[in-house]
């Protein structure tokens, strides 16, 4: 260690890290997050038809997100490094408890009770497995040999099959995507990439007729014409869609909004929690939050670009990436571009699991934006 | 691990990264572009579109049915009204499992398979998002057991609303007649937003022919809801516009009394207002319930009425066609003396028979015993005798061309025009008519037929009642009516034709012949002048169902029921200063004099009592009151 972190300070130079004190705090980030917070907050209540049940637990679940933040900020980023197989493993192990103990809804088996609260254990995997596969790749050859990429493969795959059968094609794909991401900035060969293209390309039949169940086949089909089934399948995208398309450029304004007010949206405060912004606020409001997202994530690959380690780069890399698939794929669905898979808008919808895990990505990326230049500066 | 790391290059892992990651930064802004093009085309080019969809899912127009108008008779009392009444009913789009939830219902409440059949039935022919009716006038008990399991009942929906309801059950149908539900060759020729909130309809009688003025206009509430349907609230609100309500000429305790004044047997009966052509009473025997067909008529019973050998639901006062018979004399003969063809003082020898030139086969007088009515006949004692021989020998002379275009003028051969829908015209034969439907000339011998008011010729009950009218009205043809006021506005009388030519020495004289029809010792009516205070003037007739042999004797005991005679009764009371007109049938009764009269009497007693009640009421009371003060001191009220 001693002697990576000497080489790495001489290509290094003049790296100015920035500290607060003793305090691991990134402050743009901070800013950045407040920000999403209140609008989340603000567009929550009037997607939870202004009942404050909704907004007093994801408030809840936000403060418990900065102190873990916080908490996890404090610890270094080497530290993190080592713990990341045990965090991995612990993961595997509650997705495994999901599988045998886990309480569902509407047909999936995702949550697991723990009295006072429900957790979704894949949503903390998506943390996981960037984590776990950049202190593994960080540890090997850049670029990774093909021996390292299978045993990549496999720790991504793993978590991905499991969730995949609980079944949550989306937290599944969000998964096994935030392995790549992992891979992909890593180094993955160019040939790799073109293979995984293709190996995709010549899956589709065979994940449709024996991965797909009949309701996410449907999903896909409704994504190809919604109006054909109005009532059934398709209610939710039509909805969601005249729910974005009325609320114009200023939209009706916040709790006007009669597609979410009157129930017409589903999911209204959760999946599809966009469309009340977009109704209400309009595509001024549609922007106000991409331009948000967008410095979340520009100040996340700033942090990538600017870590210490080869390690933090990795971690905070991915999860830069991961974050704008989550955004990209929330918005693409709720909007008819992408099936509708179970993918929430992050820190807008209501849901604590998901909370959590995005702050503890925050907090990773906080401690790699503070890590200390072991070699001290100004050499 | 520690000496794979050692020969780690950091600048070359640094230098990979950095490529990767502005990789993935363009690849982000292409999807990240995508999707801001995705939103912009939605809100900003797809915008209308999508504001207006937003809005037909949010507003629905909810028509609001306009009250039907009520119908009253004469004196106020109410013929149709609007009951207030819970109907259960299902919307097929919220229902998830049809079958299974009319099981359920059919476990907490009385659900009859009539019922069930005809929510079926009416299923097939909705509007999208209709509630269907699945049982009508739902008890409290059945509210309330409704009410406490609506969790389970999704897709029912209990609502109150305004019925069709005739208090006086069968004794209207015909004239008055019924509302049912819209059918769907009427619903394609209603105005469909004036019956958005209606789904009921006049079928026959007065609720047809003034449907348009009884509906009234339909009103709306622009609602907005929320995705389950619930109506959040009100945006818009027009008021619903009442119908009009009807009073009829008709009088309820006229009609009560001519209706049990057939007592079990077919016929009609219509009797008019001279004055004012208003129908006071119109009754088709037997009649039936119109109660039953507001919610819909189960098929059962609606089959027994329509196969039932009296034939309930025929209205034979403006549809059934029936020779006249000899009731139709006391015209013919005033238009025997209006066209000179006889005089009063014109005598014949009636020898029972009648022979024509040229033609073997003798006419038989059907009203004398064998030997005929004898000599010096004169028209008045052939109508009060009711001689066929002297018809016979002055429709000869008067010729079927008189006879047919003078007795239009009386409103024979055609529509009466009353306010009432299906109603026939009768048949006047002439050269023409008969040239046309039979194909053939004219022969004397169907004159001969026609002038005692058989042959060719048919007459509604509602045309001779008008005939009637007209000559107790000395020549004055009114249209009848039913309808006296809409809205508190009277209907004006009109006047069709005066026949003012004949003068007053031939109306006394047919006035004073048909009044000893029924005053006289020898009049075939005299049967019902028993304790008669006042005079009514009458002719009896008698139709034959089926045709005779001259030769033969007409004998009840060789023909079935069925094709016995009808008898027939047209009369005028009081015949000084007639106020009513009468006509009637009573089918298969033979006759006229003994089965027709005597409802005819009954009828007119009724209204000639309630006209000097209501002509005199305050003498009458201030009689009554002076004759109970004579009375004090007793007991007025006998033993009770």
């Amino acid at each position: 260690m001693e002697n990576s972190d000497f080489v790495r300070r001489m290509q290094s130079p003049g790296g100015d890290r920035k500290k607060s004190g003793s305090t691991h705090i990134d402050f743009p980030l901070l800013t950045l997050l407040l920000a999403l917070c209140a609008l989340g907050l603000m567009v929550l209540y009037s997607a939870g038809d202004q009942n404050l049940t909704y907004l007093k637990r994801q408030a809840i679940f936000m403060v418990l997100g900065f102190i873990i933040m916080f908490v996890v900020a404090q610890f270094e980023v080497r530290y993190w490094k080592k713990w990341a197989f045990v965090v991995y493993s612990l993961g595997l192990l509650l997705l495994i408890a999901v599988f045998f103990f886990g309480v569902g809804a509407k047909g999936a088996q995702r949550w697991l009770d723990i009295g006072f609260s429900r957790l979704q254990p894949a949503e903390f995997m998506k943390i996981a497995v960037p984590l776990m596969l950049a202190s593994y790749l960080s540890k090997r050859f850049i670029p990774p040999t093909f021996k390292h990429i299978s045993c990549a493969m496999v720790m991504t795959i793993i978590p991905a099959a499991l969730i995949m059968r609980q079944p949550d094609l989306g937290t599944a794909l969000l998964v096994f995507l935030s392995g790549f991401f992992t891979l992909f900035l890593a180094g993955l060969g160019v040939r790799y990439l073109i293979g995984t293209f293709l190996t995709g390309i010549a899956a589709v039949p065979i994940v449709w007729n024996f991965v797909l169940l009949d309701y996410q086949k449907q999903r896909i089909l409704t994504l190809l014409s919604p109006e054909k089934d109005k009532l059934g399948s398709g209610w939710n995208i039509v909805q969601s869609k005249t729910a974005i398309g009325s609320g114009g450029l200023n939209g009706k304004g916040w709790t006007e909004g009669t597609q979410s007010q009157l129930n017409f949206l589903p999911e209204s405060h959760t999946d599809f929690i966009i469309a009340v912004l977009a109704e209400e606020f309009g595509l001024i409001g549609v922007l106000t939050l991409l331009a948000l997202y967008t410095l979340v994530i520009a100040r996340c690959l700033f942090i990538a670009l600017n870590a210490q380690s080869q390690f933090g780069r990795l971690l905070a890399g991915s999860l830069g990436l991961i974050f704008f698939i989550y955004v990209f794929v929330n918005m693409g669905m709720v909007s008819g571009i992408l099936p509708v898979v179970g993918a929430p808008l992050p820190m807008i919808s209501y849901g604590g699991t998901a909370i959590l895990t995005l702050f503890i990505g925050f907090g990773l990326l906080m401690a790699i934006s503070t890590e200390p230049n072991r070699m001290g500066t100004n050499l | 691990m520690i000496h794979k790391e050692a020969f780690s290059d950091p600048a070359r892992e640094r230098i990979i990264f950095t490529r990767r990651l502005i990789l993935s930064m363009f690849i982000m802004l292409v999807m990240g572009l995508t999707i801001i093009s995705r939103y912009v085309d939605l809100q900003v080019n797809q915008f209308q579109d999508f504001a207006t969809h937003s809005d037909n899912n949010r507003v629905h127009v909810r028509p609001m049915a306009p009250t039907r108008g009520v119908i009253y008779d004469r004196n106020g009392e109410i013929l149709a009204d609007n009951r207030s009444s819970s109907n259960l009913s299902i919307i097929r789009e919220r229902a998830d499992d049809l079958d299974q939830l009319i099981n359920k219902v059919g476990s907490l409440i009385t659900l009859t398979d009539n019922d069930i059949t005809r929510f079926y039935s009416q299923l097939k022919r909705r509007r999208p998002f209709e509630p269907t009716p699945l049982k009508f006038n739902l008890t409290e008990k059945e509210q309330a057991i409704l009410a406490v399991n609506q969790h389970i009942l999704g897709g029912t929906k209990v609502s109150a609303k305004l019925t069709r309801f005739y208090p006086k059950r069968d004794l209207f149908t015909h004239v008055v007649g019924y509302v049912g539900r819209i059918n769907e060759r009427e619903s394609k020729i209603i105005d469909p937003i004036n019956y958005s909130g209606t789904d009921s309809i006049g079928k026959i009688g007065i609720e047809k022919f003034y449907e348009e003025s009884l509906l009234g206009e339909v009103g709306s509430d622009h609602v907005e809801t929320n995705a389950r349907g619930r109506v959040m609230r009100v945006i818009d609100h027009v008021s619903p516009v009442a119908g009009n309500d009807l009073q009829l000429h008709l009088d309820s305790r006229l009609q009560q009394v001519a209706y049990e004044a057939f007592s079990g047997e077919r016929g009609a009966l219509v009797a008019i207002e001279i004055e004012t052509g208003g129908v006071l009473a119109m009754v088709s025997a037997p009649s039936y319930d119109a109660n039953p067909f507001v919610s819909g008529i189960s098929q059962k019973a609606y089959d027994a009425l329509l196969n039932s050998a009296d034939k309930p639901m025929f209205n034979r006062s403006i549809k059934g066609q029936y020779p006249p018979g000899s009731t139709i004399k006391p015209l013919f003969g005033l238009i025997g003396l209006q066209s000179q063809s006889i005089t009063t003082e014109t005598k014949i020898e009636d020898p029972g028979y009648f022979l024509m030139e040229g033609i073997e086969r003798p006419w038989r007088d059907h009203n004398s015993e064998r030997g005929g009515h004898g000599k010096g006949v004169d028209l008045a004692k052939a109508i009060i005798e009711s001689c066929d021989v002297f018809f016979y020998k002055m429709g000869v002379k008067i010729g079927i061309d008189t006879l047919a275009a003078s007795s239009q003028a009386f409103g024979l051969g055609k529509k009466t025009d009353i306010d009432l829908p299906g109603e026939r015209s009768g048949i006047m034969p002439s050269r023409i008519w008969k040239k046309s439907a039979r194909g053939a000339s004219w022969f004397d011998g169907d004159t001969i037929n026609v002038s005692i008011g058989q042959g060719f010729m048919l007459t509604t009950p509602l045309q001779l009642a008008v005939m009637t009218a007209s000559i107790a009205s000395r020549g004055d043809l009114i249209q009848p009516q039913i309808v006296k006021s809409i809205n508190g506005v009277e209907n004006p009388t009109i006047k069709v034709a005066e026949n003012s030519k004949i003068s007053d020495k031939y109306w006394n004289y047919i006035h004073d012949s048909m009044r000893d029809v029924v005053h006289s010792n020898r009049g075939t009516a005299r049967g019902i002048n028993k304790d008669l205070t006042y005079s009514i003037a009458g002719k009896t007739g008698t139709a034959q169902v089926i045709s005779i042999n001259a030769s033969d004797e007409y004998d009840r005991s060789k023909i079935s029921e069925r094709q016995w005679d009808h008898a027939l009764f047209v009369a005028f009371a009081p015949a000084e200063d007639p106020k009513i007109a009468v006509a009637l049938i009573v089918e298969n009764g033979e006759h006229g004099s003994s089965a027709a009269a005597p409802i005819a009497r009954t009828v007119i007693d009724t209204y000639i009592k309630s006209a000097m009640s209501e002509n005199d009421a305050q003498n009458l009371t201030a009689t009554n009151a002076s004759y109970l003060n004579s009375l004090q001191g007793y007991n007025v009220y006998g033993e009770q």
